[in-house]
């Protein structure tokens, strides 16, 4: 292999990207783009969660409990409703995705130390949040509760009761439970998948279909420089876009950083060269722009996005499912930038997605180079 | 001939596509330092045998050397021997004059200061040197082709493989770039031509008439005018649609066409037929202003050796 | 037709795209059943110049008119009253033969009472009876070449544009095809053919040379064989060709000398004593002289000698 020529072939490509607008804008719009759109986009955080509310009493015990709901981050207390239709009407329009409705006898009841029913209307059709809505909802109304009974014994001369188990938690790594937090640096993952896989995916079939690819066939470079030669500058440009992308995340969005930086570098290169192989050998076995490109995009964002444990955790998928996303390189990346961003943990513990990245490369470059054939056929 | 003394030998050659057989059991060999030409119209199977010289298809059957090289079994070994210049340049039209020829001579090898004085040399005797900096994109026809020849012999190669060179270029330039082949065949060069202009045949020292994947004809111009039987008469007549007509039944004429104003006659015993021609030009008081025995063109010569070849088919 | 009964009017046509100037005041005519040929290497201007004619194109100065129309006025009516075949054929190669003249005959408006009809008449014409279902990209090029003829012309218009209609066909298809359009010029059609392709431009009744957007010469194929070249054209077959240029070349008289294979032609001057020299200067040099005669020049010599006065500049780059 002569390193001059692969340098011929880089030196090449790298003109022809810097030339071409459409490259261009891959390399340097792209990444802000998604970056922005994803980032801000997918957000998982249940806050705010809009709540309107019937109060058949309107008693000051109603008032306080109806209050509590306001104070909690999870809920938005939007409105009163003065009558049961409004409040369905509501639900049904999406104006509220959860309804409380507080029974006429009320404070009768709390007085009495009967049971007192309330009634959450709630919107399923997204059924994650519903859920959760119940949850926080079940959490303000047993705080509530235990907040009566305590008072209830106070009031009746009794010692102030200690409820029988608390649970103090801690948590680690993303202690504001920012959902921006694990997902931004997800985000990442899908950008230099996409941005990588397009560029290489265009570079072989743009050959074949200019015609230039007959004459480089016939001159001595072979298979593995044009390869590696072409590979080279995307690298380069991929690592670039990598950086721009963490500035962003660190900058921008304010995800902290605990890892190393060399772990960064190593994680990402080699992902980076996966992603491009991935590209080329699409390129390579389509010899057509618009199908490589498009081919490539499907290959690319669709399982980075949803397969990689980016946006859906892994371990919720059924079992066959998750035995495909061992295929999926970002499932690995996103594993290195998780660790790197918010844990902190060294390029030890990250032993095992390396690993798995360094085979999918060597795979991925075999592959590349027995598909390219010097040949018309 | 001797492969040894041959610069490309092919035997036997067979190509086939889906549904189509490309190369038929072709063969013919190219001397040292001669022009050859494959000669034949589109579908004759010029590009796919060139191909296959340069070592871009591998062959279903038969043989090739290419400067010595077995091309079909090792097609790699006689890239850096040849420069191949296919139909569509293999020109990277991002790319300026200076970078092109620089790609090119890094993938050959060239050094740095052979690379320089060569293309200098080059670019001057092609009259594109100011454009160095240009884009290739950018260039007129006849210039591309000509940045292509550059690019082809930035390195020396012993076999020049051109796939229809001058495909729609300008007479002019297409002067320029034979001038610039015939100075390369007296720098040793062997130069493999193929085209579909049957009039650029009479430019080569040698010629392969290709029709269909089959080889018609092997040998120089000259030999293939003397081996058409008969000759062709041209009359000149501003009613030559009614000489056309009128005279497709004389004695002697085996076909006619209408060229322009002129009808091309086939006749088989040339100054016979003219007396008699003329006879019966003023016979029927038809106005013309010459009659005169002309060359048959290589376009002649192909028409009857197809239809000669046709004929034998037939008669088998 | 024009008052004068010509087919085509062309008349100080420019078009420029910028400041580039594709088409410079061209002017000609052409009458009803003449095979006309606008012949010129790729970017000399003749494709715009066609496009102009079939109203495609609005010229920047000048008129045009085609079947009496102008250009720029009625364009739809020169539409209607034209036939447009072009390089690539335009036909669909998955559509049987007998779809492409149907749709053909829908697209140029053929009145349904003669769609029929026509349509036998394109087979006829194409030779292809009995082949109407068979798929068109299953022809081999010179069958596409007369399907598509015959799909120009099915609404029989009284002029027909073929922009370079027998690249890419065998020598014998293309007498073929010849033979079909010298028979629809014998109707009276007007054929106005582009090409870049000196033989093919024989086939011509009158020729107009262009290069570089200008007119350079207008006349039959032999008028301008003869008028083009000032002198005669000589064919000198001898052995040490390269030692033979240099003696030639040193002649005075000797205008040009050009290497064709494995002999030389050159342009020298009606001198008598020029034929003379070239032969004391061969012989004093030992080179033996199998051949010299005169003989006709080419079109392309033609071409080459009328537009060396217009390359005063080496090669230029031209936009494509």
């Amino acid at each position: 292999m002569k390193l001059r020529r692969l340098l011929a072939v880089s030196r090449k490509e790298i003109v022809q990207v810097l030339r071409d607008s459409r490259s261009l804008l891959i390399v340097l719009l792209m990444p802000l783009m998604l970056m922005t759109v994803l980032g801000y986009g997918v957000n998982l955080d249940t806050k705010h969660i809009k709540v309107w509310a019937f109060d058949r009493e309107g008693s000051p015990a109603s008032q306080d409990l109806l209050r509590r709901f306001q104070a909690s981050i999870y809920f938005d207390l939007v409105r009163s409703a003065s009558d049961y239709r409004t409040l369905t009407d509501a639900l049904d329009d999406g104006r509220c995705q959860l309804a409380i409705i507080v029974p006429h006898d009320f404070s009768a009841r709390l007085h009495d130390g009967r049971v007192v029913t309330i009634q959450a209307l709630v919107d399923g059709s997204d059924s994650n949040t519903a859920q959760l809505a119940i949850g926080y909802a079940q959490g303000v109304l047993s705080g509530y509760g235990s907040a009566v009974q305590a008072e209830f014994i106070r009031a009746s001369g009794g010692p102030a009761i200690m409820p029988a188990l608390s649970v103090e938690a801690r948590t680690w790594f993303n202690e504001e439970l920012e959902s921006k937090n694990f997902i931004v640096p997800g985000v990442a993952a899908v950008v230099m998948a996409v941005v990588g896989t397009l560029l290489t995916s265009l570079t072989i079939a743009r050959e074949w279909e200019r015609g230039t690819m007959e004459q480089l066939i016939s001159t001595p470079v072979t298979a593995l420089e044009i390869i590696l030669g072409k590979l080279v500058p995307y690298f380069a440009l991929g690592m670039f876009d990598t950086a721009v992308c963490a500035a962003i995340a660190v900058f921008w969005f304010e995800v902290p950083f605990r890892g190393e930086l060399a772990t960064l570098v190593i994680g990402s290169g080699l992902f980076m060269t996966v992603i491009l192989g991935l590209g080329f050998w699409i390129s390579v076995l389509t010899k057509n722009q618009l199908a490589a490109s498009q081919i490539g995009l499907v290959a690319a964002f669709l399982p980075s996005m949803l397969l990689s444990g980016f946006t859906f955790p892994i371990e919720q998928m059924p079992l066959g499912v998750q035995t495909f996303t061992y295929l999926v390189a970002a499932r690995y990346y996103v594993v290195i930038l998780k660790s790197v961003f918010l844990r902190g943990t060294g390029i030890g513990a990250l032993a095992w997605p390396a690993l798995a990245l360094s085979i999918y490369t060597l795979i991925i470059v075999a592959l590349a180079r027995r598909s390219f054939h010097k040949s018309l056929e | 001939m001797d492969e040894r003394l041959a610069a490309v030998t092919v035997s036997g050659l067979v190509k086939d596509f889906p549904g189509v057989r490309a190369i038929d059991h072709l063969s013919f060999e190219v001397a040292h330092n001669e022009i050859f030409g494959i000669v034949g119209p589109d579908g004759a199977g010029k590009t796919t045998t060139m191909r296959i010289l340069a070592g871009v298809l591998a062959p279903d059957s038969g043989h090739a050397t290419v400067a010595g090289c077995d091309v079909a079994r090792d097609p790699e070994a006689v890239k850096h021997l040849i420069s191949y210049m296919p139909q569509r340049f293999g020109l990277y039209e991002d790319l300026s004059v200076d970078e092109n020829i620089r790609f090119y001579a890094d993938l050959f090898g060239v050094r740095r200061i052979d690379r320089e004085a060569r293309a200098s040399e080059l670019l001057t005797a092609c009259g594109i040197r100011e454009f160095r900096t240009r884009l290739a994109g950018k260039l007129s026809g006849g210039m591309k082709q000509k940045l292509g020849l550059v690019c082809a012999l930035i390195h020396t190669p012993q076999v020049l493989l051109l796939d229809e060179p001058t495909n729609g270029v300008d007479p002019v330039s297409r002067r320029e770039f034979w001038a610039m082949l015939y100075t390369l065949v007296g720098q040793g060069v062997t130069i493999v031509n193929s085209t579909a202009y049957l009039d650029e045949a009479e430019r080569c020292h040698r010629i392969a008439l290709l029709y269909e994947g089959r080889l018609l004809f092997c040998d120089t111009p000259a030999k293939l005018k003397a081996q058409m039987p008969g000759a062709v008469v041209a009359i000149v007549s501003a009613r030559a649609r009614q000489v056309r007509d009128d005279f497709a039944d004389a004695d002697g004429v085996s076909s006619l066409v209408l060229v322009g104003d002129a009808v091309h006659l086939f006749v088989d015993d040339p100054d016979r037929r003219i007396r008699e021609l003329t006879q019966r030009l003023d016979a029927h008081h038809i106005p013309y202003s010459e009659i005169v025995r002309v060359t048959p063109t290589i376009e002649d010569l192909f028409v009857e050796a197809v239809r000669g070849e046709g004929a034998r088919e037939a008669g088998q | 037709m024009t008052a004068n009964g010509n087919s085509v009017e062309v008349e100080e046509l420019v078009k420029r795209f910028g400041d580039f100037t594709a088409v410079d005041r061209i002017s000609f005519q052409s009458r009803p059943g003449e095979v006309f040929g606008l012949l010129g290497p790729n970017g000399s201007g003749k494709s715009t110049t066609i496009r102009i004619l079939c109203g495609l194109l609005h010229p920047s100065a000048g008129r045009a008119t085609v079947a009496g129309y102008d250009v720029v006025k009625s364009p739809e009516l020169i539409r209607r009253n034209i036939g447009y075949m072009s390089q690539k054929f335009s036909l669909y190669g998955d559509l049987t033969v007998l779809e492409n003249l149907r749709f053909y005959s829908g697209m140029y408006g053929v009145e349904r009472s003669v769609v029929q009809e026509r349509i036998g008449w394109g087979l006829e014409m194409a030779g292809l009876r009995g082949r109407e279902s068979s798929l068109t990209r299953d022809l081999s090029g010179g069958w596409k070449q007369r399907l598509a003829l015959g799909c120009a012309v099915l609404h029989r218009p009284p002029i027909v544009f073929l922009d370079e209609p027998t690249s890419g066909v065998d020598p014998l298809s293309r007498r073929l095809f010849w033979e079909l359009i010298q028979r629809m010029s014998d109707d009276g059609v007007t054929i106005f053919v582009t090409t870049h392709y000196m033989d093919e431009a024989e086939y011509c009744n009158r020729l107009a040379l262009m290069y570089r957007g200008s007119l350079v010469a207008l006349g039959t194929p032999t008028e301008l064989k003869l008028n083009s070249i000032e002198g005669s054209l000589l064919l000198l077959e001898c052995d040490r060709l390269g030692d033979a240029i240099g003696r030639v070349r040193a002649i005075k008289g000797v205008r040009d000398v050009a290497v064709f294979g494995n002999a030389l032609h050159l342009v020298v001057s009606d001198d008598a004593d020029v034929v003379s020299a070239i032969q004391m200067a061969l012989e004093a040099d030992r080179i033996v002289i199998a051949r010299l005669q005169q003989i006709r020049p080419s079109l392309e010599d033609a071409f080459v000698a009328l537009t060396a006065g217009r390359r005063a500049l080496p090669s230029e780059a031209i936009a494509q």
